[in-house]
């Protein structure tokens, strides 16, 4: 079966826009690891 | 852990050359640092640091509960906390979750019978514990 991969967004903004549209929480990860 | 942010989040990632104006912003001062915001943007959870997964995903999941309580939906809340402390019992803050589920019980009921029943069950599961001492104060109210 082939692992389910996140597709992570870039853009705070745009995430939280997304968030507010379908009612979910954001998940913010501030990163210093290769992307 | 993949299924359990992309279904419960919606995940984005910022990284610490490609965007510090977005560190400052949301205060991230060290990596890695995980924000859990309600849908109306305001932040309910941060974890600093590396976690091992189950730990991980136990905070998530606590970060969850917390958006749930700040937007007065104990009833969900109370669930997402039960949660934390039925799966990872033995995680760190499962004593907190344990707390959590208690106030939303009662904020659902106003039962103070809840708080009481919330005291019991982390005496009794979790003695000594920060949370314990604070639920003290609902022993026989």
């Amino acid at each position: 079966m082939a692992a389910i991969a996140i597709s992570w967004l870039r853009d705070a903004d745009q995430a939280l826009r997304q968030a507010k549209a379908q009612s979910k929480a954001a998940l913010l990860d501030f990163s210093a690891a290769p992307m | 852990m993949a299924q359990f942010i992309s279904s419960e989040f919606i995940p984005v990632k910022i990284h610490v050359k490609e965007q510090p104006e977005t560190f400052k912003r949301f205060g991230a001062q060290w990596t890695p640092t995980l924000l859990v915001m309600s849908p109306e943007g305001v932040e309910c959870h941060r974890i600093e640091g590396f976690l091992p997964a189950d730990d991980l995903i136990a905070e998530l999941a606590l970060g969850l509960g917390k958006v749930a309580f700040k937007r007065e939906d104990y009833a969900e809340a109370e669930r997402r906390y039960r949660f934390v402390y039925e799966t990872y019992p033995k995680f760190d803050k499962a004593a907190e979750a344990v707390y959590w589920a208690g106030v939303s019980r009662y904020k659902s009921s106003n039962d103070a019978k809840k708080l009481e029943e919330t005291e019991k069950q982390l005496t009794t599961k979790y003695p000594g514990s920060e949370w314990a001492r604070k639920g003290s104060v609902w022993a026989h109210s």
